[in-house]
């Protein structure tokens, strides 16, 4: 293994049913359901999905939903909006754990 | 789950068989679809014609009269002219006023900025006084989607073209004057759902420039021509033909264009359609391949010659000259 994430293992995903395919076909039912045109659209679907893919930084889920956002209709500029908005709720959980710190050196100090 | 079939792709005609379409074959002719030649003031990067302004195959005035001749004796409804740019032929008004004259319905695709080039200023009213349907291709409502696909400056000429189309009643309410639009895919991706974008276009255009139009039409980008190019240049080719074979969609290949259409090239060629033409795939099994032999009951229920790049018309809601092939709502 050269390397621990190759950008063809994406088309292997179903793969994972192999060993366990009761709860494969469990994931892969409710996974298509919740990409389906409902009180979301798909494009909009497929952008949260871009955004929270940013979040967990997974670079399947970049791969997949970057080219998802496009078929779905998005453009870059809405995409890169997407992917600020992931990036303000990462950097804004961070911060507001400042909170927590005030909260710590309150309570120990005089 | 890829599109691979052993050590190849697997093959078009095979896919049609598992649909149970093999061979396929054309059901009619309605459309005659003539390619006046690769000559055009563009070089777009999606070019599968690869056209452009250095190129010289065009039309002559000879293969035109045999192309009315063949209209006059058929009733082939619609005259769709391509390239190219096929404004840029001498002999470009004379056959379109002539095929109007005929009660052909005459659809041009036009790219917009060749109204600006010299002697074509007035190419809009010739347009709206032969009742001309254009189709014109605006990849996107953004210049700079635009711009890289087209050239640097295609996006602000074609809005002003679009202005001026407007303002002779094309894609107005109320008028008979046909604007349709086609979106194609900036890169190696499939199109977006065909009514979704295009109510992203109506809105986007009507409110940045006040510009109506008629309808979009999506079109997929073909691993062919200028397009392949690109795809083997960035690494893109076989991701881009497995998206495309593993998207197909046997009721997409049950409605394609090449059932009821004939291309015919710049010399008279005849073609399933203007793919096969740019690949110098001629028409075969037996029917004629050239307008000098032309015979429509042997075209008419020609056998197709297919190939890989055919999964660019049945991917997902499928692709033609006219948008997709399944309505997708």
């Amino acid at each position: 293994m050269d390397t621990y994430y190759n950008p063809a293992d994406l088309d292997k995903f179903s793969d994972i049913g192999e060993d366990a395919p009761e709860l494969w076909k469990k994931f892969s039912d409710w996974y298509g359901t919740a990409f389906q045109e409902g009180a979301l659209s798909e494009r909009e679907k497929a952008l949260i999905a871009l955004a929270v893919s940013h979040a967990i930084q997974c670079p399947y889920c970049i791969d997949a939903y970057s080219q998802a956002s496009l078929e779905k209709g998005s453009n870059p500029e809405q995409m890169m909006e997407a992917i600020h908005v992931a990036a303000a709720i990462r950097g804004g959980a961070s911060l507001v754990h400042g909170v927590q710190m005030k909260n710590v050196v309150k309570k120990l100090g005089f | 789950m890829n599109g691979k079939e052993g050590d190849s792709y697997k093959t078009f005609d095979r896919s049609l068989e598992d649909s149970g379409l093999f061979p396929l074959a054309a059901t009619d002719i309605s459309v005659f679809q003539i390619n006046f030649g690769k000559l055009c003031n563009q070089a777009c990067l999606h070019c599968h014609v690869e056209a452009g302004p250095q190129r010289t195959e065009n039309i002559s005035k000879e293969t035109l009269v045999t192309c009315l001749s063949i209209l006059k004796k058929y009733d082939i409804p619609t005259v769709d002219i391509t390239g190219g740019a096929p404004e840029m032929n001498p002999h470009f008004r004379w056959f379109t006023r002539e095929c109007t004259e005929l009660g052909k319905q005459v659809m041009v695709r036009s790219n917009l900025t060749v109204i600006f080039e010299p002697g074509m200023e007035d190419l809009p009213e010739f347009y709206a006084r032969n009742r001309v349907e254009l189709i014109s291709s605006l990849p996107y409502f953004l210049e700079k989607s635009v711009d890289s696909q087209r050239g640097r400056g295609v996006f602000q000429k074609s809005i002003q073209a679009l202005i001026k189309l407007n303002s002779l009643g094309y894609g107005m309410d109320n008028s008979d004057l046909i604007l349709n639009l086609v979106y194609n895919p900036n890169g190696a991706f499939l199109p977006p759902a065909q009514g979704a974008i295009e109510k992203d276009f109506k809105r986007e255009l009507k409110n940045r420039y006040g510009i109506s139009f008629n309808n979009l039409f999506t079109i997929t980008n073909m691993p062919i021509g200028r397009f392949k190019h690109f795809l083997e240049r960035t690494n893109n080719y076989q991701s881009y033909l497995n998206r495309l074979i593993n998207a197909y969609n046997p009721q997409a290949a049950e409605g394609v264009m090449c059932r009821y259409t004939l291309s015919i090239g710049w010399d008279g060629t005849i073609y399933d359609c203007d793919f096969n033409q740019m690949l110098g795939l001629n028409c075969d099994h037996g029917a004629p391949d050239h307008i000098n032999n032309f015979d429509l009951e042997k075209l008419k229920s020609r056998r197709i010659v297919t190939g890989l790049h055919c999964y660019g018309c049945t991917a997902g809601t499928g692709s033609s000259c006219g948008g997709v092939v399944v309505e997708d709502n």
